[in-house]
């Protein structure tokens, strides 16, 4: 025997992809889609607000990781302090910080890194120095490319490190999601079995930064050749 | 149990009070007044979350969306007085600053590893289901009670700094609970078993490599349409991971969880709807090509994916 399945409820996704297409605000897409997916799963709109409800209540426990450390965060932040690193590559500054950062966020100090603290006043800079210092001063195409790969490097840093810290949020969201499942997991068993992945991240993307810097020298050598030749 | 969760929500909820109090305060305040409502209804559910209907708090929701979606949440001018202050003290401190900082993830896994079980006169010290969130509260305490200590701040300075980030975070700030609430919503209202419905009926799933291949690259899917992997995480783990991965193929559920959410995590490095991560920064550093952030991260990206169906097929 076939039960049919309401299909309808697919429209929430609809909504969040028309949503962020005409770039309406994230909080005001994602409440329609809540309550597109509830109307067009036949719930009444009590039921649908009362389910936002008790799911924005049952999902407390996220926003305290976020919320709680922000006093720490600006008090320290208001001290800004820096390091430099002299005769450093684009790429070997960006490997270093992506194990720096992976490895932070692996011991929950994911707000260590992050681009209005971190990338923009410190590590773009840096690498744009680095790059300066080697190559002379870069044409506006490969500068974009240098200053979007810092903020590439520090996402991938953080998204493969943050997941294996037993404290994160994902990993409460999991563990009461499959515990409403009927599976009971402990959340430090989903921490440790993310570290295959974390180890593979930090490779594959360090091989990524190390060609980069041969693109770069690549790119900048025929450049230079010419004005040598001119002067 | 002595020490309960909620003493932490208590705590977060009198904290956005404050920050709703601070801006209602401050006559310069571009949006004073729907800011000051947007932090204040906020801040209800964690104070008398437990004691209110939850329609109440749904239509709370709602009100912030409007707030949001109308563009009334503003910001004081007191971040940019901050910035200024901040430039003259730098360096004073230097590498003691790590001490506050690694308080909090210390204490984290002290007290979730090494107090999980403690009692004290046959009652649990730590809330016994939240012991790593109740841990990372006290870590936060300690934290800023050595960072007041070290820097000479005040607790009120601590608080206007608290305010000043959550400022700047702004709406953003709820963008993570409001997807992981519509996750929740959209298992209640079966959009996971419309989307098993489609996989299983359109896709073959009797080899183990094909299902893993479907739950790995749709998390990923997912979370490109949605900016998050926390609300992919349920529709595709209710829809394809417990039922055909661990149901019916016997994986490790821990592994699926593990591997399944650096898959959607994939997903947010190459969609434009994690805007946090990928259009904010490219706005930072003022790039002419807003997807530059993307596009610097799509190779990775597109490996770890291969990487992840391998991974899960081996360890499952």
């Amino acid at each position: 025997m076939q039960t049919v399945v309401n299909l309808w409820p697919l429209i929430g996704v609809l909504v969040i992809v028309v949503g962020f297409v005409l770039r309406i605000n994230p909080l005001l897409v994602v409440t329609a889609a809540a309550i597109a997916t509830g109307l067009a799963a036949h719930f009444p709109l009590e039921k649908i607000l009362a389910t936002m409800g008790d799911g924005f209540l049952q999902t407390r426990a996220l926003q305290l990781i976020l919320l709680l450390p922000l006093a720490v965060i600006g008090l320290l932040d208001a001290q800004n302090w820096i390091a430099r690193f002299e005769r450093a590559t684009v790429g070997r500054l960006l490997i270093i910080y992506l194990f720096v950062r992976e490895s932070t966020a692996a011991m929950g100090l994911t707000s260590l890194g992050g681009h209005p603290q971190m990338v923009r006043p410190l590590l773009a800079p840096m690498a744009e120095g680095a790059a300066e210092k080697r190559y002379g001063k870069l044409p506006d195409k490969l500068r974009h490319k240098v200053l979007a790969m810092c903020a590439a490097t520090d996402n991938v840093g953080l998204f493969f490190g943050e997941d294996i810290f037993v404290a994160f949020g994902a990993i409460a969201l999991m563990h009461t999601f499959l515990l409403g499942s009927g599976i009971d997991v402990e959340p430090l068993h989903i921490a440790v079995w993310g570290i295959p992945t974390a180890i593979c991240a930090f490779i594959i993307h360090a091989i990524r930064l190390h060609r980069f810097d041969r693109s770069l020298t690549r790119e900048m050598t025929p450049a230079a050749a010419p004005v040598e030749a001119a002067q | 149990m002595i020490i309960s969760i909620q003493y932490l929500y208590w705590l977060a909820g009198v904290l956005l009070l404050i920050t709703a109090g601070m801006i209602l305060m401050d006559r310069t305040h571009p949006k004073r007044w729907t800011s000051a409502l947007f932090w204040l209804l906020f801040a209800i559910p964690f104070l008398i979350g437990e004691r209110l209907p939850s329609v109440a708090i749904g239509v709370g929701i709602v009100v912030m969306a409007l707030i949001a979606g109308m563009g009334g949440v503003g910001r004081g001018k007191h971040a940019e007085l901050h910035d200024k202050a901040s430039r003259a003290s730098a360096g004073r401190l230097g590498h003691k600053l790590f001490i506050p900082a690694l308080a909090i993830p210390l204490t984290t896994v002290i007290g979730s590893v090494l107090l999980k079980h403690t009692e004290i006169g046959g009652v649990p010290l730590l809330d016994p289901k939240n012991t790593t969130f109740v841990s990372l509260g006290i870590g936060c305490l300690i934290a800023l009670g050595l960072a007041c200590w070290l820097t000479r701040d005040t607790p009120v300075q601590a608080l206007r700094e608290s305010r000043r980030l959550t400022e700047a975070l702004g709406w953003a700030m709820v963008l993570p609970q409001m997807l992981a609430m519509l996750g929740l919503l959209f298992n209640e209202a079966g959009v996971g078993t419309a989307v098993a419905h489609v996989t299983t009926t359109y896709i073959n799933l009797d080899f183990k490599l094909v299902a893993v291949i479907v739950y790995v690259l749709g998390m990923a899917l997912f979370t490109v349409i949605m900016g998050n992997g926390f609300a992919a995480f349920p529709v595709m783990t209710g829809g394809v991971g417990v039922p055909v991965l661990v149901g019916i193929y016997g994986g490790n559920p821990a592994v699926m969880a593990a591997i399944g959410m650096f898959s959607g995590y994939c997903g947010t490095l190459m969609t434009p709807m994690a805007a946090n991560f990928n259009i904010v920064p490219a706005a930072l550093l003022e790039l002419p090509d807003k997807n530059a952030v993307i596009k610097a991260q799509l190779p990775t990206a597109l490996m770890m994916l291969v990487v992840n169906i391998v991974l899960l097929y081996l360890l499952m």
